[in-house]
């Protein structure tokens, strides 16, 4: 058990660099002098010089990396080219915002979608069942941005039951903090609900088509003992690596949510910063987002064995 | 057989009035969907504009059927870049194996560690948003997921017997991965290419609404839904009718999706 932990964080590391270097590669991409593209149209020759030196640009590509990523262990990103702020308390200032938004929502859909799926698998191509995967097919297929936009016209516009675009954080005012979280949570909640629902009840069959349920079955339990009991927990397995996907890939993919209300999260701050050109921002976004992404993975890796003790023992 | 279930008849319906509409988009509109009217401005659905029109006085479903056509293009360029290049690498690493596989996976790796939209967020900002830099910025985002489907694949047919049979028989690598190996990767390819379509589509329009996509003044789902935003209170239809366009044409590809993993990869059939 230890030794897949130790095992598993050391395969980490490897993905961690390569993360590193590709974001480091990515913004070099970018035509023109970096040092001129940070002090941006301030620039003077001797800022020019300072900048060039303190980033190691006259130095070879190999060290210069190593300066950058010395840097960024060290919690420095850079300073934002538009506001000066520096970087790395910018992308946690505004991870937070959008960590709560994806997290709630996320927990919620599971919590609905993961018993969903199993019931759906249990009476497969019964009316509950066609029921469910119809719901969860419409769900899938509808964009969030779009499901934003619906819910934000019908409660916000018509019927003026929520606010319709901003953000409240939790510490000023607790109350209308929820009132601005409803409709972006709900959103997400929707839609991830779909693709968690059809995983959980893709794997549920799988497992309900197995040897050791007919067995079960064939020594008289009961089928709700058959199910929760020996099904589900197999059935488990798949569904919660795919939660630890989705709950990454909405990190990345949150912008359009936040656009839709307004709300001054990660993504937001990402698309803004491609907009202003501000690199040092989106350098430092795309690596801290890469590298929450990489350590969901292994959390829910390391948290796999509790569901399926047959990874792990080797 | 499962092509006549409902939901696949349907996705196979709405696939087909997408495409129809794409084609005729293409070609005419009952509007020129760039042409400024201020007389119609927010003129509701009705005789003249069936859909209606938006801000500008533009007719809403030609700009509905030119962005149509846009969406079609750029998912059909990226599929077929993406799924192109990466089967070419798949099979490559899959079948050579050695450095060649170990450096080319270890850039797929590096891709493949980025979540979701977001590696095509940062492409965006080096290539620059327009219609070629989302194609590029897909197709890149998209092969490696191909390539590393494809290359699981040829692992496991580089073992077969066929595969070996071939290689005894003299014949060169080449021959033997297109001849033997590929046609055995062309169903799981088809699977993956028919939901990488509704990907890009919702990748595109979701890039586009974020102003990171064609450009305005031409027209796509995802760019009118995001300059409907301020008149959503006055102008409901701008908001609804290019959304339901796009969960449409997904819901038209996941249902034929389904159908098609269904026919092709038996495994599967029934489970999702």
């Amino acid at each position: 058990m230890l030794r897949f932990a130790l095992n598993r964080i050391l395969m980490a590391i490897p993905t961690l660099l390569i993360v590193a270097v590709s974001v480091f590669v990515l913004i070099r991409l970018i035509p023109g002098d970096p040092a001129q593209i940070m002090l941006g149209d301030l620039a003077t020759p001797a800022s020019l010089e300072a900048v060039r030196r303190s980033l190691g640009l006259d130095q070879n590509i190999v060290v210069q990396f190593v300066i950058w990523f010395s840097h960024a262990l060290r919690g420095d990103l850079g300073t934002s080219i538009s506001t000066g702020q520096p970087v790395f308390g910018l992308v946690l200032e505004r991870f937070f915002v959008s960590a709560q938004i994806v997290v709630l929502s996320v927990a919620a859909a599971s919590l609905f979608a993961v018993p969903a799926g199993m019931i759906a698998a249990w009476r497969q191509n019964g009316l509950a069942d066609l029921g469910l995967v119809a719901a969860a097919t419409l769900l899938l297929s509808i964009p969030s941005f779009w499901l934003g936009l619906l819910l934000l016209m019908l409660f916000g516009l018509k019927l003026q039951w929520l606010p319709v675009v901003g953000y409240v954080s939790f510490s000023t005012d607790p109350y209308h903090a929820l009132l601005y979280l409803i409709m972006p949570v709900l959103t997400l909640f929707l839609t991830e609900m779909g693709v968690i629902l059809r995983m959980a009840r893709a794997a549920t069959l799988e497992v309900m088509g197995l040897d050791y349920i007919t067995h079960a079955r064939a020594k008289g339990l009961s089928e709700s003992a058959v199910l929760w009991r020996h099904a589900c927990k197999n059935a488990f397995g798949p569904t919660w690596t795919l939660i630890g996907l989705v709950l990454g890939n909405l990190l990345g993919g949150i912008a359009v949510v936040e656009t839709v209300f307004t709300i001054p999260g990660l993504g937001r701050l990402v698309v803004d910063a491609i907009f202003a050109r501000d690199y040092p921002v989106i350098q430092g976004c795309l690596l801290f987002i890469a590298i929450v992404y990489v350590l969901i993975n292994l959390v829910v890796d390391l948290l796999y064995p509790i569901f399926d003790p047959r990874v792990g023992a080797e | 057989m499962r092509w006549t279930s409902p939901g696949a008849l349907l996705g196979a319906i709405l696939v087909a009035l997408v495409l129809a509409a794409a084609l005729t988009g293409a070609v005419w509109t009952p509007y020129d969907p760039l042409q400024i009217d201020f007389a119609a401005r927010f003129a509701p659905p009705g005789a003249r504009h069936l859909l209606g029109a938006d801000a500008f006085g533009r007719d809403v479903l030609s700009r509905l059927m030119a962005g149509a056509s846009t969406s079609v293009m750029i998912s059909l360029l990226t599929v077929t870049l993406a799924t192109g290049l990466g089967s070419g690498l798949g099979l490559l690493t899959g079948y050579v194996r050695g450095w060649t596989d170990r450096t080319i996976m270890a850039f797929i790796n590096a891709l493949l560690a980025f979540p979701g939209i977001l590696l095509a967020l940062g492409l965006l900002a080096v290539i620059g948003a327009n219609k070629y830099g989302i194609v590029a910025a897909l197709s890149i985002a998209y092969t490696p997921v191909v390539t590393r489907m494809v290359r699981g694949v040829v692992l496991s047919l580089r073992e077969r017997e066929f595969v070996e049979a071939s290689r005894i028989m003299g014949n060169s690598p080449i021959h033997t991965m297109l001849v033997h190996v590929l046609p055995n990767c062309v169903a799981p390819i088809t699977v993956l290419a028919t939901s990488m379509f509704g990907w890009v589509i919702l990748a595109e329009s979701a890039l586009s609404f974020l102003g990171l996509g064609v450009p305005p003044p031409a027209p796509t789902w995802g760019n009118m839904l995001a300059a409907a935003r301020p008149y959503l209170g006055q102008a409901a239809w701008l908001g609804i009718f290019p959304g339901l366009c796009i969960s449409l044409t997904l819901l038209g590809i996941n249902l034929l999706g389904d159908a098609v993993r269904d026919r092709l990869d038996p495994r599967m059939r029934g489970l999702s």
